[in-house]
């Protein structure tokens, strides 16, 4: 399978100050939203049609389309704000200045965090309608797909090959015609594969937005989340048993009727001049493209794309490059100057909002909390590493089972694990064991499949050169590991374990609060802290949260991940 | 054609390209070139890389805007790409998404040519061009020999009036070269290319010669216009006959004359220290060294012959017979290469000995290395930095040649073992016995 660097492994490496004016214009967004979300409120927002959730099993098929339906909503959106956000931060220097460092705090910032302030602005917005409920939670699956889609797509207009822009330029292709003939088929393998993987991530984020209480304000949107939501208020087993069956097709339709044809379909634009040897052609893309009726359908498509595509739209457009030409000091300046003003402006109003209800002391019970959860992160992947990466490397050095095993993860990891918290919670209530222990694991339940697929896919790709000359020269056991196998598979592995522990701080917000009918667990961590305050509508301690959270996500990805994955790239390559 | 009449297609006058350096002088690719182009004729840039030719044909391009300097475009002043002007490059830079049709489509969608139009247009250069057939394949699927058919039935169907070449045939191999070329020349001959004029940079002598009318040799550092030549020959050419032989020589002489006096004047400068190095590999230099020393050369080779012998292109083997002779290894001569006392006994010695004999001759001829070594030996910890060596040589080069000297300087200092060089912390060191030694 192919290999992207994580859009969060790639660029700069120190935080710098950047990320700081982004973190505060970040925030002072999201506050804005809150404010401008309650300023609108006409009518009390308990007034929220909850629609009954029945849990019959023959209601699932229709929950399930309900659930994929705001998936897809997510995903329109997505894209459409991919296409203009990233071309936006390419083609403008300074744009690109302060978009870019948003991009990366969003991306780290924990996407359930955002419900608070989602769901008071748009239920806000549409008083007492469904609508609101439901752009709430299209808008937490747009949080989960849109950040790294966007970077995706930036990182491909920023490395452009240059021949092919001076082909552009030299035959005169108005910047309309370069985008659809140039940026857009240049970016597309890394952008269908980052899409691909952002909607396998959100499901979980379907599921978890699907039924929402946020202080005395709860909305339930009829889908499988709101489907298990009930099962557990109601404690009912087999009903958690049948959604997960029911998820489990919608993700093996997902796999087969999407997933795979896209990913095999991206292939085409891949930047290579070699024609590579490729895997079976996926059944779905097979029956696309050898039926007449798909075939014509295609071909209607694509024309009408194309004549799209093809319109000149002219601007005036600057073929020519200057290099004399530098940009303007005093423009630069404004520019500065403007920004750090909103900057200032937004710190001024999160102080504002949290200066209120918040203490010094609440700062440092975050932290702590946030400390608790670092830990817990930390341990987890070193367990998900001491698993994963023999299996991993057993399978990837087999073929035969690399085959077998790979498609399996994949799924696996598209598989929103909040559906199998249940079984785990019912456990620890009918043990007695310590929360703060057993509900850790159920962080990783989800996304420790990253760290399994990425080590097969490393040890697969070893060069069999090597593998002949390490056998040759008798290389076992411990060395074996430790000279050969390890780096080998390092920049993969890292990648893996950068998305498992990103998603892991995300899930510790559903993770480390558990609830079994009128049984309630917690554990001690920033998770339970944003849980708690979303919970109880505490809004203020809800930003404190997720301030501290995007600050840790941000540090750990900074000080270990990029250096380390810096590090395994240069010293595992040759040349 | 009487070209008094006739407007030249392309005036360039004083142009000069120098990028801008915040520390130092500006570093200047090309420096008071003049360049007329008219009707019916090719037009051949000739120079090693790093001379400014295709900096040169980007300007004429329109696609880069020269410090200086006027270009004028069928007497108007140019302001970026023109019509009637299509470029080949040498990478192809065919879009791997389209497939061959679209790809020659391309410069017609651009203006807006209507789709009736565009197809007939685009299938008549297909066939032209010899690629009939291939009409629905995706570059990938195709050789090298056939991609760059491609490209160049994509210049041809917008009917410009000036084709430029960028080193259209140096990443092919030497029998799809020869091909190329043939067809070119026969279509052009034939009158049956939709051009006016063709301008084509490369490096390589016997392709100028062999296609152009007129050739200008550039030099190096700063890019300048050293010679004008014209080609008498008529299509066409023979590379055996005796004249063209001559030719060839000849231009060998005058890009190998100018070399030395280049290095000779290197050292006259208080900066000796930069002066740019070939990425020039030990290896490579030994193995010249002994084919040299060898039957049938005996100590002196004849460029041409030696390139010829060994499949190397001039921009290939002439950094490598400057290095020699920068060295004292060799010395160039009027197009010969001849073997120096130094360069005999290296070829007879054995791995250690000729190991001091390198370390000898770059310490005496290559100041940056004794730069290094000296800091080196300042520090208590025997311990310097790279970065700041890069620095100064950013002031006087490029930096990509900055960088390239630097990686030579390194890799020559490693197997002279005069330093060690750590790539993790860009440091360099030295060994431990010389740590040793020194305490």
């Amino acid at each position: 399978m192919t290999n992207y660097t994580p859009t969060a492994l790639a660029g700069r490496r120190l935080p710098n100050r950047w990320d700081g004016v982004a973190l505060l214009l970040v925030m002072g967004l999201l506050v804005a939203l809150v404010e401008v979300g309650r300023s609108t409120i006409s009518a009390p927002i308990t007034m929220v049609q909850n629609t009954p959730i029945h849990l019959d099993p023959a209601y699932l098929p229709y929950y399930a389309l309900r659930s994929t339906a705001r998936m897809f909503a997510a995903l329109f959106f997505s894209l459409l704000f991919t296409l203009t956000y990233a071309t936006l931060a390419a083609k403008s220097r300074r744009a690109g200045m302060v978009l870019i460092p948003i991009l990366d705090i969003l991306q780290s910032v924990p996407i359930l965090g955002f419900l608070t302030f989602t769901t008071v602005f748009f239920l806000g917005l549409f008083p007492g309608k469904v609508m609101g409920a439901e752009l709430a939670s299209v808008f937490v699956i747009f949080t989960s797909q849109a950040w790294n889609m966007a970077f995706s797509f930036y990182q491909s207009l920023t490395t452009l090959p240059i021949d092919l822009q001076e082909a552009s330029r030299s035959f005169r292709l108005s910047p309309w015609q370069k985008f659809w003939r140039l940026d857009v088929p240049f970016a597309m393998p890394g952008l269908v594969w980052n899409t691909m993987l952002s909607m396998s991530g959100g499901w979980f984020f379907v599921v978890a937005s699907e039924a929402v209480t946020v202080g005395n304000t709860t909305f339930t949107l009829p889908g499988i989340g709101s489907y298990v939501a009930t099962a557990l208020q109601q404690e009912n087993l087999k009903a958690i048993f049948y959604a997960i069956i029911a998820m489990l097709v919608v993700i093996l339709l997902y796999d087969q009727l999407l997933f795979r044809p896209l990913v095999a379909w991206s292939a085409k634009f891949r930047f290579e001049t070699t024609a590579a040897a490729s895997g079976p052609e996926p059944w779905m893309l097979k029956v696309l493209r050898r039926t007449a009726l798909f075939q014509d359908i295609g071909d209607v498509i694509s024309n009408a794309m194309r004549a799209v595509t093809r319109l000149r739209l002219s601007l005036p457009a600057r073929h020519q490059v200057d290099e004399s030409r530098e940009p303007s000091k005093i423009v630069d300046g404004i520019w500065f100057a403007a920004i750090a003003l909103v900057a200032a402006y937004a710190a001024y109003k999160i102080v504002q909002f949290v200066s209120g209800t918040l203490h010094w002391s609440d700062v440092g019970t975050a932290v702590l909390m946030g400390s608790f959860t670092l830990l817990r992160v930390m341990v987890l992947m070193v367990v998900a590493a001491l698993i994963w990466v023999p299996i991993g490397v057993w399978i990837g050095l087999r073929p035969k089972a690399t085959r077998i095993a790979q498609p399996i993860a994949q799924f696996l990891a598209a598989f929103p694990a909040n559906l199998l918290f249940p079984p785990v919670v019912l456990a620890i209530v009918y043990f007695h064991v310590a929360p703060d222990i057993w509900l850790t694991p159920l962080m990783l339940i989800g996304t420790q499949w990253y760290v399994l697929f990425n080590v097969i896919a490393g040890a697969a790709a070893f060069p069999g050169d090597m593998k002949e000359a390490v056998a040759n020269f008798h290389v076992r056991g411990w060395l074996w590991w430790r000279k050969v196998m390890i780096p080998g598979i390092l920049p993969y592995f890292i990648t893996g374990a950068l998305t498992a522990s990103g998603g892991a701080w995300n899930a510790s917000i559903v993770a480390e609060v558990a609830s079994w009918g009128s049984t309630n667990l917690a554990a001690h961590g920033l998770g339970a802290y944003i849980a708690q305050a979303t919970a109880a509508g505490d809004t203020p301690r809800v930003v404190l949260g997720v301030v501290v959270m995007s600050g840790f996500v941000i540090l750990v990805n900074r000080i270990l991940w990029r250096p380390l994955y810096a590090y395994a790239t240069r010293r595992t390559t040759l040349g | 054609m009487d070209q008094n009449i006739t407007q030249p297609l392309v005036t360039v006058r004083n142009c000069r390209q120098a990028y801008h350096k915040e520390a130092s002088a500006d570093f200047v690719v090309l420096d008071d070139v003049d360049l007329t182009l008219h009707e019916g004729e090719i037009v051949a840039l000739l120079g090693r890389s790093g001379s400014g030719k295709s900096t040169l044909l980007r300007i004429v391009s329109g696609l880069l805007k020269p410090t200086s300097g006027e270009v004028k475009w069928r007497g108007k002043e140019l302001k970026g790409p023109a019509e009637g002007v299509a470029m080949v490059f040498q990478s192809f830079a065919l879009f791997p998404w389209l497939t061959v049709q679209e790809n020659v489509e391309l410069g017609l969608e651009a203006l807006g040519v209507k789709t009736d139009e565009r197809e007939e247009r685009s299938e008549e250069a297909i066939d032209l061009i010899g690629l009939g057939g291939y009409d629905t394949a995706y570059p990938k699927e195709l050789s090298g020999g056939m991609r760059q058919r491609v490209g160049l039935a994509r210049a041809l169907v917008v009917h410009p009036d000036l084709l430029l070449m960028d080193e259209p045939f140096s990443a092919l191999d030497v029998l799809t070269a020869e091909t190329l070329r043939t067809d070119l020349i026969d279509l052009w001959m034939d009158k049956k290319l939709p051009v006016k004029s063709i301008l084509i940079v490369t490096h390589n002598i016997e392709e100028a010669v062999l296609l152009s009318d007129r050739i200008l040799v550039f030099s190096s550092n700063p890019g300048r216009v050293a010679h004008e030549l014209t080609v008498p020959f008529p299509h066409p050419r023979n590379r055996y006959d005796p004249a063209f032989r001559e030719m060839v020589d000849n231009i060998y002489g005058i890009m190998t004359r100018r070399a030395p006096k280049e290095v000779q004047a290197a050292p006259a400068v208080p900066t000796g220290f930069a002066t740019p190095l070939h990425p020039v590999g030990t290896n490579l230099m030994a193995g010249l060294l002994e084919t040299l020393h060898n039957p049938p050369y005996d100590g002196r080779a004849d460029l041409p012959a030696l390139a010829a012998a060994l499949q190397y292109e001039v921009d290939e083997l002439l950094p490598l017979g400057e290095t020699l002779s920068m060295l004292g290894f060799a010395v160039l001569e009027e197009g010969d290469l001849i073997l120096t006392e130094t360069g005999k006994r290296f070829a007879e010695a054995e791995t250690e000995d000729r190991k001091e004999i390198f370390a000898a001759q770059i310490k005496a001829h290559v100041p940056l290395i004794n730069a290094i070594r000296a800091v080196i030996d300042q520090r208590s910890n025997h311990r310097a930095s790279a970065v700041r060596f890069r620095d100064e040589l950013e002031d006087h080069m490029s930096p990509e040649y900055a960088e390239e000297t630097l990686r030579t300087v390194i890799s020559w200092g490693r197997y002279a073992e005069i330093f060690e060089y750590d790539e993790e912390a860009q440091q360099f060191g030295l060994e431990e016995e010389d740590e040793e030694e020194e305490a």
